[in-house]
């Protein structure tokens, strides 16, 4: 416990870092997602077809493999990241954009089929109904699977931590050296951590969702 | 329904339509073009870079190349994500029937347990079991694996569970089924179905997660691929990715596919389709927060 206390520090550094990853990945694959969910439900058909094949492809890889992407093979390709925090923010907005995607589209799919259909009926261009009565609707619905997504956003930033980013589970990995006799309470610190996060947010993803499913 | 967003097109609207094809497919064929010449800049489609599959250097041949990525490399990560899969579905059920329980004293502590297992990072839960329990580096992996997805299958099985129209446990009680009869023989065996495709793709995210062994030292395919640049030389390193990507993307990809086919033979096959599609929409896209 003294070491957990001994460590505080460490882990309020290890804990902002997490955050600021956790953030800034979030902001960059909700623009991102959002522009390739718009994509994906456009008349046009190559966007169409670029939507759907960045999202089967991302989802289909592991994380760590993304990173492996930005860290090793990058330098290879003429990109040499500069330090590990950028790429580190590349790899999970990368594929976070993915998933961000997919919750815009079934967002967008979730909106009566009737409501195209009067805005059409009333004259509405494609952008018009999209913009006054597909999207302000999609946007409840798509808020609680959002939140989900960004949840897992910050559980997958550790992956950061096993490529030289020292966040929470980079600083997991250094800890036991610093405290052999307290491995054990040490992790669970960390562990904590985590959970101040995840937790928090699980409960206001459940809120959100009940006051979105009264609504419909 | 998205073609509901515009309507069927006429003269104007095609040649627009196409115009904004045209426009758009330029706009993607130039970006395809300058990730094709960035990595033409840096020689990646140069013959030589992709003999190393057929014909490598340093005295190996192709079939060590291919062994050491195929069978141990994807076997390592195949077999530790065929016994976390299997550990996590029993350990899985037996928490959502405890988490049903009557007792507060039982429910109470699963739930607990769920939330906190949900909201750790499946590789610190890993790293736990090498370094502080002391696992073996396989058992390591399969124990982050199995706390994560385990608490993950309860939590789908439960939405399942819960998704069921009130009259099926009703009517179980009314012929006198017990609480747990009725759970076993009535709701759990018309969870599993409705949530089926659900639990499949959440084998995608468990085959995925395998990948997290690489950051603990477990040798599967990503660490094959990084044993093979570190040997061959780290210029292959893009070649590796290529290859590696392909063989996850395959894999998940057939996983996915059977997922799509269970959804669409339950949908045509359960009683009540339309509503069991309608409630696994709501439930999925839920779930989905777990499954990156």
């Amino acid at each position: 416990m003294d070491a957990v206390i001994d460590a505080l520090p460490l882990y309020w550094q290890g804990f902002r870092t997490t955050l600021a990853l956790t953030l800034l990945s979030a902001v960059i694959a909700l623009v991102l997602g959002t522009v390739l969910g718009g994509f994906r439900v456009s008349p046009v058909a190559p966007l169409r077809w670029f939507g759907t094949t960045y999202v089967e492809l991302v989802r289909n890889t592991p994380l760590t493999l993304v990173f492996i992407f930005v860290v090793f093979v990058g330098p290879q390709l003429g990109y040499v990241p500069a330090g590990f925090f950028v790429p580190a923010v590349i790899a999970l907005s990368v594929y976070t954009a993915a998933f961000v995607c997919e919750a815009v589209r079934s967002g967008v799919n979730s909106v009566g089929v009737g409501q195209a259909e009067a805005a059409r009926a009333v004259g509405l261009t494609f952008t018009q109904t999209l913009r006054a009565i597909i999207l302000p609707q999609a946007f409840r619905t798509v808020i609680p699977p959002l939140i989900n997504i960004f949840i897992a956003l910050a559980k997958n930033s550790s992956v950061a931590g096993g490529f030289f980013v020292v966040e929470l589970f980079g600083l997991a990995r250094r800890l036991p050296t610093t405290y052999p006799a307290d491995i054990i309470p040490v992790l669970i610190g960390v562990g904590v951590f985590y959970l101040a996060i995840t937790i928090p947010a699980g409960f206001l993803a459940n809120r959100v969702e009940r006051k979105v499913a009264f609504a419909r | 329904m998205s073609t509901v967003l515009y309507d069927a097109p006429g003269p104007r609207a095609r040649r627009r339509a196409l115009i904004g094809s045209v426009i758009g497919g330029l706009v993607v064929l130039g970006i395809l073009y300058l990730a094709y010449r960035q990595l033409d800049n840096s020689g990646q489609w140069a013959a030589d870079r992709w003999q190393v599959f057929t014909d490598p250097p340093l005295g190996q041949t192709a079939e060590d190349v291919w062994r050491s990525l195929l069978v141990t490399g994807l076997g390592a990560t195949l077999r530790a994500a065929a016994v976390s899969a299997v550990v996590a579905i029993v350990i899985g059920v037996v928490l959502a029937v405890a988490r049903m329980a009557q007792p507060a004293l039982v429910r109470v502590p699963v739930m607990v347990i769920i939330e906190l297992f949900r909201g750790l990072p499946v590789v610190l839960l890993m790293f736990f079991g090498v370094i502080a329990l002391g696992l073996p580096i396989f058992s390591g992996v399969v124990f982050g694996l199995v706390v994560y997805n385990s608490a993950v299958m309860a939590e789908i099985l439960r939405a399942g569970i819960v998704s069921l129209p009130k009259g099926q446990s009703e009517a179980a009680y009314a012929i006198g089924l017990t609480r747990t009869q009725t759970l076993f023989t009535i709701l759990l065996p018309q969870a599993v179905r409705r949530m089926l495709p659900t639990l499949v793709s959440q084998l995608v995210v468990l085959l995925k997660d395998t990948s997290l062994g690489f950051i603990i030292g477990y040798a599967e395919l990503l660490r094959r691929l990084q044993q093979n640049t570190q040997f061959f030389g780290q210029r292959y390193w893009f070649q590796f990715f290529v290859v590696g990507a392909a063989i996850y993307i395959a894999v998940n990809f057939t996983i996915s596919r059977v997922a799509v086919w269970l959804e669409r033979r339950g949908t045509k096959k359960a009683a009540g389709g339309v509503a069991a599609a309608d409630q696994a929409e709501i439930t999925g896209t839920r779930a989905t927060g777990a499954e990156l």
